[in-house]
């Protein structure tokens, strides 16, 4: 059963507490720190340490650190045109980021190939990887970037958490 | 030009091997008629003529033609700011020339891309495998025989391929002299 | 059973050397370091094999390809025109520099290079030096901050954003401007971006300069660059390094003065040269070629033709109607203009058979294209040689006997950008 409102607080009543849904908590904690691997192959991969930079600062958005090491990251940015023979690659990374984890596709190479309609490009990484969020441009701009992590926290914010506890729950017990 | 004095000694040199220096845009062009003297005319191109840099090596696949393969190289000599272009032509049963790695080192590479992306061997190269595709690719992507969508492949933990949609295209005009019905921009096919 | 033996050596020399002598049969075994195609020193995919002696390299095989887009078969059919926002991709962090390399090539087929209007002439030689300044600093940041020296990137990034907001007033886009075309140029300079143009130089310097205090006389910098790498006079012509990479290991060959093409023999320019051929001579001569460039900025700002407003109107587009799109207007009005247009967008620049290679001083060396043509609008084979792809193949050499933690110096120093290795 879910509601508009994430937070019910009344000062009158609850004073000190703020009453909340945990789905709502654990949420805003995960979105709010989304930390980016970035998985920059080509020209995005530009835009994207702009993006990192001073001016564009993606760390204000709660991507504080870029982690090279996918263990440690939240979500791929794909930047970049995947090749095939990067795609084992991307997608052996992809498995070795632990849940929840999420991707943007940065960019038109990224999202469907691009303009390379060759013999050696993957025309889009969703065809080896889930994405979340698609970033339109060539490369995106800054904001755009930063749009797409805003609409990935978004989505995040909707996304179920107590619900694939129990699912889990359900397996340990048979 | 000096350039034009470079390729007449070659000429001299070699004789009959070689073909009249042609110009165009300033360039030199100088057709070797026998793909396995290639290294010695690069030697002495090197060594006596002071052509001690190779900008590049390329090959141009002239589908239909017999022979098939064309290969160029562009020397430089960075003392005297010369440049010289020599050709070869290799044909399609034979695809293979000796290497000119041991005249300049810088070869090493394009020789692999050349063999990678055209299927032209070099007999002598140290270690000719696929340097832009991965090992195992069945396919030479650059002849004109090859659909730009590529062909599907798999390679079972190295790598996959598709063909790329292109929806019946690209549209692009068949290359200048034909009249303007041929030259209107319809699909192009590979030349099978 | 044997019997058991104490022995006990009191002396620790002694048992030293007794335990070196009997591990002399025993020798170590090489270990394979797969330096992966995703690892962050951000300098695209770049696979590298190292086979390792404890710290010591003792092979290096890189593995390019990773970025393999098939350019120079979607050359084959695509029309001249087309193909531009291709080579923007091909060095991304100085696509200003590659659209002119392009654009020049093509010319140099048609035979209309002498022809370019001096404004046009100015204002490509002002493009390509900005984007060298901006590949130099990426080039510098990436560098710096693989070694550990963060606030470097941050400042050169800074930087970078001047350049392109003057990138996006000339050509709408920050980054992949296509801003070039087969006799001229997209358009003419917009108001006020001299001035613009002008200021950047004024602040450009300083910051630079600020740069350079944090690096150069840095003594954590120098112990880690100076004496790394050394390539040899001999070396460098043989492997057919180019740009920074050849100047720094002493060789005096820079392509504007050598071949000098537009407008910059009419240019005062020094070219610097390094002297020892490391690391640290890369670098310095990266450092010193950026001022190079905004002195060659600050000329052309003066000397252009036309000047900020352009009110003599100069021409800045050959004026062949077969060649360059007529105004609209014309177009709209005239026969023949309107044929060309319509000759022109359906089937490309119609250029001679022949073939020409073109050499242009990009950043990172000798960009050239080999284009051979059989008449028409698309290029029967276009070969792009890329200065990334040459200077690579000289990893093999000069990695072994470095330490594992010098890779990182080695590939900053050499500036190398995959999409132009790979194509």
């Amino acid at each position: 059963m879910r509601t508009e409102t994430e937070v019910g607080y009344n000062t009158k009543i609850e004073g000190d507490v703020i009453v909340t849904r945990v789905d709502a908590a654990l949420n805003w904690f995960r979105k709010n720190s989304v930390w980016p691997m970035p998985m920059g192959l080509a020209c995005c991969a530009i835009e994207l340490m702009a993006v990192g930079a001073s001016r564009f600062d993606i760390s204000r958005f709660g991507s504080e650190v870029m982690r090279f090491s996918p263990r440690q990251a939240d979500c791929m940015i794909v930047a970049g045109t995947v090749t095939y023979k990067m795609a084992m690659a991307v997608k052996r990374i992809y498995d070795q980021m632990p849940e929840p984890k999420w991707v943007i596709a940065m960019g038109a190479c990224a999202s469907t190939g691009g303009m390379y309609r060759s013999y050696a490009v993957l025309q889009g990484v969703d065809n080896i990887i889930p994405v979340d969020v698609y970033v339109s441009g060539c490369p995106p701009r800054p904001e755009a970037v930063l749009d797409a992590l805003i609409k990935l926290q978004n989505k995040i914010s909707t996304q179920p958490v107590l619900e694939d506890l129990t699912a889990v729950t359900a397996l340990h017990r048979h | 030009m000096p350039a034009l004095e470079f390729a007449q000694k070659i000429k001299v040199r070699f004789g009959d091997l070689i073909s009249e220096p042609a110009e165009f845009r300033g360039e030199i062009t100088v057709k070797i008629a026998d793909a396995e003297k290639v290294p010695e005319v690069c030697r002495y191109a090197k060594n006596d003529l002071d052509f001690n840099y190779l900008v590049d090596i390329s090959s141009v696949d002239k589908y239909g033609d017999d022979p098939r393969w064309t290969v160029v190289y562009h020397l430089r000599g960075l003392r005297h700011g010369c440049e010289l272009r020599l050709k070869t032509d290799v044909s399609e049963e034979k695809s293979e020339l000796p290497t000119v790695t041991t005249v300049w080192k810088t070869a090493d590479w394009h020789e692999r891309e050349i063999y990678d992306m055209m299927g032209i061997r070099f007999r002598g190269h140290r270690d000719l495998r696929r340097i832009l595709m991965w090992e195992g690719y069945p396919y030479f992507p650059l002849r004109k025989d090859f659909p730009l969508a590529g062909k599907p492949t798999d390679l079972p933990g190295i790598a996959f391929t598709k063909s790329a949609p292109l929806e019946g295209g690209p549209f692009v005009t068949v290359a200048g002299g034909e009249d303007a019905i041929h030259r209107e921009p319809r699909v192009r096919n590979p030349e099978e | 059973m044997g019997t058991l033996q104490d022995i006990e050596i009191h002396d620790s020399a002694a048992r030293a050397a007794q335990a070196t002598e009997q591990l002399q049969d025993v020798e170590g075994e090489r270990m394979v370091l797969n330096m992966g195609p995703s690892h962050p020193a951000t300098h695209g995919v770049l696979r590298i094999v190292l086979e390792l002696d404890g710290e010591i390299i003792t092979k290096a095989d890189p593995d390019v390809g990773y970025l393999h887009r098939g350019d120079e078969k979607i050359a084959e059919n695509m029309t001249y025109t087309q193909f531009i926002p291709y080579t923007d991709r091909l060095d991304y962090l100085a696509p200003l520099a590659n659209n002119v390399a392009y654009a020049l090539a093509v010319e140099k087929l048609l035979g209309i290079e002498k022809d370019l209007p001096l404004r046009c002439q100015y204002i490509r030689v002002m493009c390509a030096e900005l984007a060298r300044i901006s590949a130099h600093l990426l080039g510098l940041g990436a560098f710096a901050m693989d070694l550990g020296a963060v606030t470097v990137f941050l400042l050169t990034f800074t930087e970078r954003e001047k350049i392109y907001n003057l990138a996006e007033a000339i050509s709408g886009a920050r980054f992949t401007t296509s801003y070039t075309r087969i006799g001229g140029v997209m358009r003419d300079l917009p108001p006020g971006w001299l001035d613009q143009c002008r200021k950047f130089c004024g602040e450009f310097i300083p910051a630079l300069n600020e740069v350079e205090t944090l690096l150069t006389r840095n003594r954590i910098w120098v112990d880690r660059v100076r004496n790394l790498a050394v390539i040899s006079k001999e070396d460098a012509i043989d492997y057919g390094l180019s740009g920074p990479n050849l100047r720094g290991s002493g060789i005096e060959w820079d392509l504007r003065k050598n071949q000098p093409y537009l407008c910059y023999p009419e240019l005062q320019f020094d070219i610097p040269v390094g002297s020892v051929g490391d690391c640290y001579d890369r670098y310095l001569v990266r450092m010193e070629e950026m001022r190079q460039c905004v002195r060659i900025l600050q000329q052309c700002i003066q000397k252009i033709p036309g000047g900020a407003d352009n009110k003599t109107n100069e021409p800045v587009n050959v004026p062949d109607g077969k060649i360059v799109l007529p105004s609209k207007q014309n177009v709209m009005t005239k026969m023949e203009e309107l044929i060309h247009q319509f000759m022109l967008v359906t089937e490309g620049v119609n250029c001679p058979p022949g073939e020409v290679y073109f050499g242009h001083e990009n950043p990172k060396g000798e960009l050239g294209f080999y284009i051979h043509s059989r008449g028409g609008g698309t290029p029967y084979r276009m070969k792009i040689r890329a200065p990334s792809f040459v200077n690579l193949s000289i990893i093999p050499k000069i990695f072994p006997g470095c330490l594992v933690s010098d890779t990182v110096a080695i590939l900053g120093s050499l500036d190398f950008v995959m999409g132009e290795c790979d194509r």
